[in-house]
């Protein structure tokens, strides 16, 4: 043991510093390559996260990629993500077109969670906000065709909160009438079903990721919030 | 009894004459059946719906109630920024504490998958007689970990998580992601064909963290019979950290203290003279120091 501790101790300062540096850049190196490839993804993916995922980076940050909420799920709506999928590598995400989320009461993902990348705050699954449906193809939709297909309004969990169907008048005939479906992304929790059952080959409706679906007023906008600023306006009287 | 000069085809021969053949192949085997029961256990789970085990090693729960979780992967949370929830803490406790007790490493050959594959290649290297090619720095894995560590500091996520060989296995097995599995080939033959024992013994920064965790395991390897060592060099062509098997052979301690020793008991299987024992620490310090052996110089002077 003594010869052995000589042997190590007999590294001089430099021998020390040299190794120290070289192994400083090997790794720094290696660490630009490993930052790349955790970079170069999406940071704004299309995948649909779990009901309660943190927004995309702050999940990225917490998911440890354990699968527990893939298992958890009892309708195998949750997958992980494989490599070069639309997600990272490891982490949960749905397509909702092949199978949509069913909005369990008791949300058991989110019970399995044990990183805290999905919000256990989050009790009530009609507050998730996994994405926001968008009609997205208002050419080939059924109901804009003047047909009543009303497939996406009638399978939506939140029916008549969530896509309600605002009737107008056909122009096209001039003596019926359009059901036109809206989605109120207030409502909307991202569930998918509606894109799920849409008829058609490809769905008209189509659930994206929040940051995808929404646009974003600037902070200084005084629109955000018509109404109050006209009541305030109103209140205020007009000066003459 | 031979030479001291290692011949590759008879390696083991007089362990296997000596021991028998269950005897010079115990540990193997049994290392073999831990790492495959445990990737079963949780196997069975998505398969055939028996959940004894749900997750994977980078976090998981044991029938329901005890949480288990990787603590690379959870200090690369806490270096991200992000306060995980309790049950990941206690679950990286529950296994900091269980590796500290059993001794660090003994993840690397009792438990990790990826273990199968860099014997593999370095059973390839011996049965092949491939040449011993340059050695990498043993401190790399270190800066590895420090690298791994910091990544999520720099970038905000847990960079190393996409990349990590071990739940990529996992994850291969379990979720059916056969993608990653090319990370396992291209480890596979830089083991095999760039540096011996590259990722296991040089590069993996669970394996530091480990190493780091198991440093006062009671539970160690030790040379109890060093005199009787012939210097048939069995032991250190089979061990996978080959450094730390001069110091226990030919000091005056018998205890392989250095945490970079990964327990696999390799050394007992291939030991024709039964020279090495799996000890406690603390009992195994008692006894009398062995001034008079001057064994291994053979193996010194190799290495």
């Amino acid at each position: 043991m003594t010869r052995q501790q000589s042997k190590t101790q007999g590294i001089n300062r430099r021998q020390f510093l040299a190794t120290t540096a070289r192994l400083s850049c090997a790794v720094a190196l290696a660490g630009g390559g490993i930052a790349t490839v955790a970079k170069s993804q999406p940071l704004g993916p299309q995948a649909i996260r779990p009901p309660g995922a943190l927004a995309e980076q702050d999940f990225l940050s917490a998911c440890v990629r354990c699968g527990l909420c893939v298992e958890a799920c009892p309708y195998d709506t949750l997958k992980i993500a494989r490599w070069f999928e639309q997600a990272p590598t490891g982490t949960p995400w749905f397509e909702a077109r092949k199978v949509p989320c069913e909005m369990c009461d008791d949300i058991p993902c989110i019970k399995a969670c044990p990183s805290g990348a999905l919000e256990q705050a989050l009790t009530d699954i009609d507050q998730a906000k996994m994405g926001i449906a968008v009609l997205i193809d208002e050419k080939n939709c059924l109901n804009f065709k003047g047909l009543r297909c009303d497939v996406c309004y009638r399978v939506c969990p939140l029916i008549d909160n969530a896509i309600t169907l605002e009737r107008s008048r056909n122009e096209r005939s001039g003596h019926h009438a359009m059901f036109i479906p809206v989605v109120h992304p207030d409502a909307c929790t991202g569930c998918g079903k509606c894109e799920h059952a849409c008829v058609l080959d490809e769905a008209a409706i189509k659930v994206l990721p929040p940051h995808i679906a929404m646009g974003k007023t600037a902070d200084h906008d005084t629109y955000i919030d018509t109404e109050n600023t006209t009541l305030e306006m109103l209140n205020k009287g007009f000066e003459l | 009894m031979s030479t001291a000069k290692v011949n590759k085809a008879r390696f083991a021969e007089d362990a296997i004459r000596e021991l028998g053949w269950w005897k010079a192949h115990r540990f193997l085997l049994l290392r073999r059946a831990s790492q495959l029961t445990v990737l079963a256990l949780f196997a069975i789970g998505p398969l055939w719906g028996l959940w004894l085990l749900k997750g994977n090693l980078s976090s998981s729960l044991l029938l329901d109630t005890i949480p288990m979780a990787d603590p690379l992967v959870t200090l690369q949370l806490l270096t991200s920024g992000h306060v995980p929830e309790a049950s990941l803490l206690i679950g990286a406790a529950v296994i900091g504490l269980f590796y500290a007790l059993m001794g660090g490493r003994v993840f690397c050959s009792w438990v990790c998958p990826v273990n199968m594959v860099t014997d593999l290649a370095a059973y390839l290297r011996r049965r092949f007689t491939l040449p011993r090619t340059p050695e990498l720095p043993r401190q790399l894995r270190y800066f590895m970990l420090a690298l791994v560590l910091l990544l999520p500091v720099v970038t905000g996520v847990a960079a190393w998580e996409w990349l990590n060989p071990v739940p990529v296995l996992y994850r291969a097995v379990l979720f059916g992601a056969g993608a990653g599995l090319g990370l396992l080939v291209a480890i596979f033959l830089a083991d095999l064909l760039l540096v011996e024992r590259m990722w296991c013994s040089h590069l993996c920064p669970s394996g530091a963290l480990f190493a780091l965790l198991g440093k006062l395991s009671p539970v160690k390897m030790t040379a109890m019979n060093a005199k009787d060592c012939n210097n048939c060099m069995d032991c250190f062509v089979v061990c996978p950290e080959r450094q730390v098997l001069k110091p226990s052979l030919k000091g005056p301690s018998p205890i392989i203290t250095d945490s970079d020793c990964t327990q696999c008991g390799r050394c007992i299987d291939v030991c024709a003279k039964r020279v090495f024992q799996y000890k406690n620490r603390f009992t195994s310090q008692d006894k009398p120091l062995e001034k008079s052996h001057r064994i291994a110089k053979k193996a010194e002077n190799e290495q």
